[in-house]
């Protein structure tokens, strides 16, 4: 137990802390501290400020109360980051491009920078967080309260009767809003950031899961497993407690629901909008994010059940769940645990209220209190030297407001209420965003219009049917809730239109986005689009495609330079305001510190206004020292068209060009193959000439000789007469077989397939070959052996080639003791027929020659060179192969390898 | 006794053709049936003349033209080729490469021993 003063101490040093570490951030002093505050780790702990006291204290009592319906409140973020990356990067992107400030100056940026939509949202986004601030206060003080004084009666009373002056609610509130106006509003920036305050919500979201896991492993350590046990009370068998930690039957559609709501508020929420989207450094961090974010929620979330149960067990039924974190250690004694876990939640919830308040800010003095304030003349506003400091200070009224509506909604209303309850109103209220949001990222269609019907009528029916009850609760009863609006039994809050017996929560939000959606779509039909919602809606949808648009070709306008400058030193200060006019004078190639008016300049002036005021306000602004027109819609679609055209056409050209150079390649091979070809020709042609010569030049000149000369004896007479036939013959068959291989190679010709059996027609060849081996004295060795085995082919083709081969081997065999052995090799599917001999053998280098034209050469007077040109090409066409082993001077071994037939002929 | 003419030739028919017309012509004749053959022949015999087919085995024609020009055997043999490639690159480059005359296959026989003649002579 701890007295009121050490209590008090512990916070106030925490915040002072807290203010040290966003001071340290925002001088910038090292590049070290700069490279931590911009980095990823850094940005994704700032996107915990999602894990707020309701997770810190309400996670458990929902987990005490509903089961595991609370892990579903950190799975939608989790699928978001994992498995919606691409949308998140999308918001990211546009909103760098735009200079978006929040996440009503993005939907209204989204539908032609439209005022009455930044103010809609404004609001919805006040009223949507303001049960959420109200949520934070009762954790806060109702957590002091805990760990200050032990007795449950003693809470009750100071919670429920306290007066306005005695409320610990209050001063929580006056305490937060002090210390929020000094740490988030110290100046302005160009782009809405404010690292200081990122690295404090990270420096927080440290102290929460440090705080949360020291509890945890407390309760699991000492009170479930270790010593502490004793606490546990077997005898206590609460009926509730098993059935509680599992997704309690019928239950599914609210679970669903709730992982809807997760999911949509990770992006809808004003906060996470401003750290996760408008806060961001680099694009890349959210890689960073997607996996380092879902560990975060998963580490926090990991000892909730464990804590719920150890609570569940020892602690009285009257004791409020939701405080099962501080509660639980402080019954077993620890009470340093419990101080811990006192400053834990107070980080998770004063971490939510500074950067909900602070972007709520931003939004209401951007989008509502600028605006009002230019319009009352007798401000003369428009003529103020710097409006900065104006701006600064409508943020400040804006953060006390947004306070004190928190407070006063947790003073009438939801005192009683669980945290996890509270805090789904608000998530409904936000999720009211997504439509218009994903609409307005993927659909071109969506039109202003349908924006302000969707989000205004699903807002209606969520106050309606979420809002109103909880009043009708807590005691302001007009009997709606009974008996329906102006007594209508359809109009009953929670059961409209007769759908009676559902879940609240479910009903609510099947009403709210039926009305939502619906509005959105049949709305945006029905109106058409302006030229700046047409241009916005391009640049938002096709975010990733487009750069070449920009607003300037669109908007036909003119200003003084003068007067522009004058606009935005008024706004974003003087020194900002010279340095901006000067970089632009300079990237127009000018050296005078003014540059020359234009429509890009002013466009230009708008986005840096944007980014300090929004760009609704900071069109209005804009358009008070421009004149010009918008330019017709006709000519917004002809641009937008013809920089797709440009892009689609310069895409098309890319594509032809390559195929272009494609086809030169191949144009090139085909070329370099007919070079080759032609000269293969050339060659062949040469050869064949040469051939034919060669047996014509013997016939000529025997012929001559027998002409001239006339003593020549018979014998030799004869002689030369023998010599001129046999040349003839060779110049017969050397044509035949030049004959026979252009056909071969053309692949007309005779050619007959049949099943064969190459065996059997390998012994025919040998029978055939034996005359001639006989008379030339060559041995043959016939050890083939009869085997079945059949494929296609032509049998005399064959034939010939097995002749060919066995010819070879007796021809040139010049051994003393001349042989050819032949015989065969069967396996299972192929046959090889081996003819083996001990002539001179072929050198391996001439291997591949042997089976060229005329490759063999001229070592013998005999044949053409054809031959086993021939027999090779017979084999492949047969699909088999010719091989041969052989070295100079050991023979020479011819492998004629056969597939077994596949298939029919 | 005559001049010695070396055929360098390795078809045989064609060969004894040249044989029977040089000797009748009165010559003397030494063959040779391939490139090395020929080179080795000609430093041995120091022939007149030689005949000289492109296409042999071991080394061909222009081969032997090169070698016979790197060891300056060329004046005092007189070189013609006869062979089957009748191309006027192949021409070319044989009387680049020293030889003396080219005539194609088929030949006439009065064509081959008239140039025999008058190249021994000149």
């Amino acid at each position: 137990m701890f007295g009121i003063t050490s209590v008090l101490i512990a916070s106030c040093g925490f915040l002072t802390l807290l203010f040290v570490v966003a001071y340290v951030s925002n001088m910038k002093r090292s590049s070290k501290v700069r490279e931590l505050i911009n980095s990823p780790l850094v940005y994704t702990l700032s996107l915990t400020v999602y894990c707020t006291s309701w997770t810190f204290y309400g996670a458990v009592g929902t987990a005490a109360r509903s089961g595991l319906e609370f892990a579903a409140i950190y799975l939608g973020p989790t699928l978001v980051f994992l498995g919606w990356w691409f949308l998140l990067r999308k918001l990211v992107r546009i909103s760098k491009t735009h200079r978006i400030t929040s996440i009503a100056d993005f939907i209204s940026s989204r539908y032609g920078k439209s005022t009455s939509l930044s103010v809609l949202v404004t609001v919805m986004a006040v009223i949507g967080t303001t049960p959420y601030i109200a949520l934070q206060l009762k954790a806060i003080s109702k957590s002091f309260l805990v760990v200050t004084n032990s007795s449950p009666q003693f809470i009750e009373y100071v919670s429920n009767n306290s007066s306005w002056f005695s409320d610990t609610g209050l001063w929580v509130t006056l305490v937060m809003a002090a210390f929020i106006v000094l740490f988030g509003t110290r100046n302005i920036g160009a782009d809405e950031h404010h690292p200081g305050v990122v690295a404090a919500i990270a420096f927080e979201s440290l102290v929460k899961l440090f705080a949360l896991l020291a509890v945890g492993i407390f309760v699991v350590t000492t009170i479930l497993l270790g010593a502490g046990g004793e606490l546990l009370n077997p005898g206590v068998e609460r009926a509730d407690l098993i059935k509680n930690f599992t997704i309690q039957e019928g239950s599914g559609a609210r679970w669903m629901t709730v992982l809807l709501l997760s999911s949509a508020a990770i992006i809808c929420l004003p906060r996470q909008f401003q750290v996760t989207v408008v806060e961001i450094n680099d694009e890349k961090s959210l890689k960073t994010a997607s996996w380092l974010f879902p560990l975060y929620l998963f580490l926090i979330s990991i000892f909730i059940m464990p804590i719920a149960y150890a609570g569940l067990q020892i602690m009285d039924q009257s004791a409020d769940p939701d405080f099962f974190v501080l509660t639980v250690p402080l019954k077993a004694g620890a009470d340093g645990i419990a101080l811990l876990a006192f400053i834990g939640g107070f980080s998770s919830a004063t971490s939510m209220m500074i950067v909900a308040s602070m972007a709520l800010s931003i939004m209401i003095s951007n989008h509502i209190i600028m605006p009002v304030l230019f319009r009352i003349q007798s401000l003369r506003l428009d003529s103020r030297e710097d409006l900065s400091q104006w701006l600064l200070n409508t943020r400040r009224a804006s953060i006390i407001v947004i306070l004190f509506m928190g407070y006063v909604y947790y003073r009438y209303s939801v005192r009683a209420d669980a945290l996890a309850a509270i805090g789904l109103v608000s998530f409904a209220a936000v999720a009211q965003f997504l439509p218009a949001i994903i609409g307005g990222l993927y659909w071109r269609n969506g039109t202003k219009q349908g924006a302000i019907a969707g989000l205004g009528a699903g807002f209606l029916v969520w106050a309606f049917t979420l809002l109103i009850p909880i009043f009708e609760r807590a005691g302001y009863s007009a009997g709606i809730l009974e008996h329906g609006l102006w007594g209508i039994v359809w109009l009953k809050p929670e059961a409209l239109f007769g759908l009676d017996g559902w879940d609240p929560l479910v009903h609510s939000m099947f009403w709210s986005y039926t009305a939502n959606i619906g509005a959105y779509i049949l709305v945006s039909f029905c109106y058409t689009a302006n030229p700046l919602e047409r241009l916005q809606s391009a640049l938002f949808v096709d975010a990733f495609r487009q750069s070449g648009v920009s607003e300037s070709r669109v908007f036909k306008r003119s200003a003084a330079v003068d007067d522009l400058m004058d606009l935005t030193q008024r706004i974003i200060g003087r020194k900002k305001a010279r340095e901006l006019f000067r970089k632009f004078a300079e990237s127009q190639g000018s050296s005078e510190s003014m540059p020359e008016p234009s429509a890009e300049l002013i466009a230009d002036v708008e986005r840096h206004l944007a980014g300090s005021i929004g760009a609704a306000s900071a069109r209005v602004m804009v358009s008070r020292v421009s004149i010009g027109e918008a330019i017709s819609l006709d000519e917004v679609i002809k641009i937008l068209d013809e920089t797709q055209q440009v892009i689609a056409y310069s895409h098309q050209l890319e594509q032809k060009s390559t195929e272009l150079e494609e086809l030169a390649d191949q144009l090139k091979e085909a070329n370099t193959q007919l070079t080759r070809m032609d000269k293969l020709k050339d060659d062949f042609l040469s050869r064949v000439s040469h051939e034919l010569r060669t047996p014509m030049t013997s016939i000529r000149s025997f012929s001559e000789i027998l002409l001239d000369e006339k003593n020549v004896d018979t014998s030799q007479q004869e002689h030369f007469l023998n010599i001129i036939v046999s040349e003839s013959q060779r110049l017969t068959r050397l044509l035949d077989e030049i004959l026979d291989i252009s056909q071969l190679e053309a692949g007309y010709g005779v050619w007959k397939d049949s099943h064969i059996n190459p065996h059997r027609i390998l012994k025919e060849a040998i029978a055939a070959s034996s005359g001639m081996a006989h008379s030339k004295g060559v041995e043959i060795i016939d050890e083939s052996n009869i085997a079945a085995f059949s494929t296609v082919g032509d049998a005399d083709r064959l034939m010939q080639v097995f002749i060919n081969v066995i010819s070879n081997a007796i021809k040139f065999n010049t051994s003393e003791d001349p042989y050819v052995k032949i015989y065969n090799e069967k396996r299972k599917d192929t046959f090889i027929a081996v003819i083996e001999d001990n002539g001179p053998g072929i050198a391996e280098d001439d291997h591949d020659a042997i089976f060229s034209k005329f490759g063999r050469k001229w070592e013998h007077a005999d044949g053409s060179g054809l031959g086993l040109t021939i027999s090779r090409q017979i084999i492949e066409k047969m699909g088999g192969e010719i091989t041969v082993e052989s070295s100079l001077g050991n023979g020479a071994r011819f492998k004629i390898i056969l597939f077994r037939a596949k298939d029919n002929i | 006794m005559g001049d010695l003419v070396l055929i360098g030739e390795n078809e045989t028919n064609i060969i004894e053709s040249l044989s029977f017309l040089l000797k009748r012509a009165g010559y003397d004749v030494a063959v040779a049936y391939n490139g090395r053959e020929v080179l080795e022949k000609i430093r041995e015999q120091a022939p007149g003349i030689v005949i000289l087919d492109v296409m042999m085995p071991e080394l061909n024609g222009f081969e032997v033209l090169e070698k016979l020009e790197e060891e300056q055997l060329l004046p005092k043999t007189k070189v013609l080729m006869l062979t089957a490639k009748g191309q006027e690159a192949d021409k070319k480059k044989a009387r680049e490469l020293g030889a003396d005359k080219y005539i194609t296959k088929p030949f006439s026989n009065k064509e081959v021993i008239d140039c025999v003649g008058e190249l021994l002579k000149g």
